[in-house]
């Protein structure tokens, strides 16, 4: 059996981000990297996978970006892939989701892989597209949004979370693709050993050219902070001072405290 | 300008954000036309063209069929915009019938602004406008982001079907886990978010809701690493409501978390982020760490 994990290398969330000398995206400086966190669950749920399946299952890891994404590519290998593709590509982050999609299908579709994890978004794009875009091109069986999954010789059971904590359960047979959500699995932290043993997987590198043939069908034309709508009161400063403070705020304007 | 909107059903319901997207249609100045996969019995008051297909053959969730309804519909209407919720159903949704058309998606509208459309990113902290460049496209609108409207009227129903071999076969819906705190009805909530830190650290947070006679919430993340039980959980996923007071500690204010409390007439947000999106909804921002700042409070409380 065959599996494919995609992931996207995000910034830091905490991070202050400052629109690019374009307008269209964030400037890249000081900020710090890490993998996507959807994508930890999908990388999680194709090692658990891959596991239970032993001798026979292989599982690839793929990440379309500049240099800096082989770090994400190195701890999915350290969790447990066997394999890894870095599709190199510096104007990555002004591909449109469509464009990504098709580069990963260019990629996969003559792989015969039986099953692709994807997250079920990017945290910094979030559009939630690619994982089903990426299903519909190669004619793969898709399921998104899961909280839960089990795999039995080709058949897939999946629940899907809904709105207010309901679930859908369904199930798909392979070739499938699942994209996968918040809490579905808890992701390991690669232990010392196997991030040694990860260093000596190969890593193929492969140029975006090779295999993207597509225009994009959407553009960002412009990058920006939310207008500022918050009218809230900022409290900065030493504790006790904003303490009483605030506790003051709430005797003037709640009832709480009375 | 012509929209095709897409609504929803679940369990046999019309579901209220339907009417959002009239809302949106309106802001769009589009003539609007309905797709619903449900029953004759649960329509809306609209007065334009409604294609209904019948749930009870064609499902409430079958991917592959609803999307040959949509593209069946999108035939006969030629629309600009198809549209739908960014809800469980569309986000599954939506990119199947843009691959199949090839037009651009936009995901997750929050409004409608000079040269194209408005989304979230960097988890709701930026802003971008994106422009299709299809003819067509399609587009999901953040839940909420737009106003709830009753457009009125009897529709012209044109009836659908669609048959074929679905690959996404659908068991059933299974009930949320059973609540032990009904967080809404409480008058004060306290939530803790990741920036709290570690599971140790849930006390400190539990103890400041105790002080102000309220409830402990939280946000996913930790409830995810079993921080705290699913009851707790504010937000789409979880429970929405509307206390006196809400005390986020450490929470970002990702758009589905302020999904479930932004309607508390009171909010405080203790985050070390200045620039935390919590910060648009919040009365009272206090810039510090949760882990300095909530046990002084609490203390003073007490006293
Ligand atoms: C379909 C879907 C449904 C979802 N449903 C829900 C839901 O129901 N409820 C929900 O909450 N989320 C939900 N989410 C997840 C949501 O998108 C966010 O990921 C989540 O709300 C983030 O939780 P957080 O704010 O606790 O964590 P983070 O986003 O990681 O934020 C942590 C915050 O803590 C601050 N911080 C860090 N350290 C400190 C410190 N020492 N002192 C003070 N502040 C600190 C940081 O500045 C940051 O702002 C859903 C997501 C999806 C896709
Ligand atoms: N640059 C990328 N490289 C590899 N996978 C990606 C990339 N961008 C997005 N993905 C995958 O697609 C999912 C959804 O991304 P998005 O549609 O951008 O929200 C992510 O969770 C990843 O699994």
């Amino acid at each position: 059996m065959k599996i494919l994990v995609c992931i996207k290398q995000v910034p830091d969330l905490e991070s202050r981000f400052k629109p690019n000398a374009e307008g269209v995206w964030y400037n890249e400086t000081d900020l710090a990297w890490r993998m996507n966190e959807y994508d930890e669950f999908a990388v999680e749920q194709a090692v658990q996978l891959r596991e239970k399946l032993g001798e026979g299952a292989e599982l690839t890891v793929l990440s379309i970006g500049p240099e800096r994404v082989v770090e994400a590519i190195k701890k999915a290998l350290a969790m447990g892939c066997d394999n890894a593709v870095h599709v190199q590509d510096l104007a990555a982050a002004t591909k449109d989701p469509w464009q990504i999609a098709s580069i990963i299908s260019a990629y996969a579709k003559d792989k015969a892989f039986d099953l692709i994890f994807t997250g079920m978004q990017s945290q910094d794009r979030g559009s939630a597209q690619v994982g089903v875009t990426v299903a519909e091109q190669l004619g793969f069986a898709c399921s998104t949004t899961l909280v839960g999954f089990e795999y039995d010789n080709g058949t897939i059971t999946a629940k899907r979370e809904l709105e207010g904590g309901i679930k859908g359960v369904v199930k798909i047979k392979t070739p499938a693709l699942v994209t996968c959500q918040l809490g579905l699995n808890v992701p390991r932290y690669p232990t010392l050993p196997n991030i040694m043993k990860a260093k000596k997987k190969e890593i193929i590198a492969i140029a975006v050219a090779d295999l993207l043939k597509e225009e994009p069908l959407a553009t960002t034309v412009s990058f920006h902070p939310p207008a500022k709508k918050g009218s809230g009161i900022v409290l900065e400063g030493e504790t006790g001072a904003m303490v009483d403070q605030l506790i003051g705020i709430l005797k003037d304007k709640t009832t709480v405290l009375r | 300008m012509k929209a095709l909107l897409i609504g929803e059903y679940r369990e046999g319901k019309l579901l209220d954000s339907t009417y959002e997207l009239f809302g949106f249609a309106s802001q769009l100045g589009a003539e609007s036309a309905l797709l619903l996969v449900g029953s004759a019995d649960q329509l809306p008051a609209f007065g334009g063209t409604l294609y209904l297909a019948d749930a009870a053959t064609c499902g409430e969730y079958n991917p592959d069929l609803h999307k040959k309804l949509v593209l069946e519909a999108v035939q006969k209407e030629n629309p600009d915009y198809i549209v739908f919720v960014h809800s469980s159903y569309g986000w599954d949704l939506a990119p199947r019938v843009a691959a199949s058309l090839k037009t651009a998606q936009v995901s997750e509208v929050t409004a409608i602004v000079p040269g194209g459309f408005e989304v979230g990113c960097c988890n709701a902290k930026m802003r971008r406008t994106v422009k299709p460049n299809s003819a067509k496209a399609v587009l999901t609108i953040q839940a909420g982001a737009f106003p709830v409207l009753q457009p009125g009227g009897t529709p012209q129903l044109q009836k659908l079907s669609a048959e074929g071999t679905a690959a996404v076969e659908f068991i059933g819906y299974e009930p949320a886990e059973p609540k032990d705190v009904d967080l809404a009805r409480a008058e004060i909530i306290v939530s803790a978010g990741r920036g709290v830190g570690k599971k140790d650290n849930i006390p400190v947070i539990a103890a400041l809701a105790r002080a102000l006679g309220g409830e402990l919430g939280a946000s996913r993340p930790v409830v995810d690493a079993e921080w705290v039980s699913h009851s707790h959980q504010v937000g789409t996923t979880g429970q929405t409501v509307s206390p006196k007071l809400y005390v986020a500690c450490g929470i970002s204010g990702a758009i589905q978390h302020l999904a479930g409390m932004k309607k508390s007439d009171f909010i405080i947000a203790i985050n070390k982020d200045k620039d935390a999106p919590i910060g648009e909804v919040a009365d009272v921002l206090v810039v510090a760490d949760v882990m300095q700042f909530v046990p002084a409070l609490t203390a003073r409380l007490a006293r």
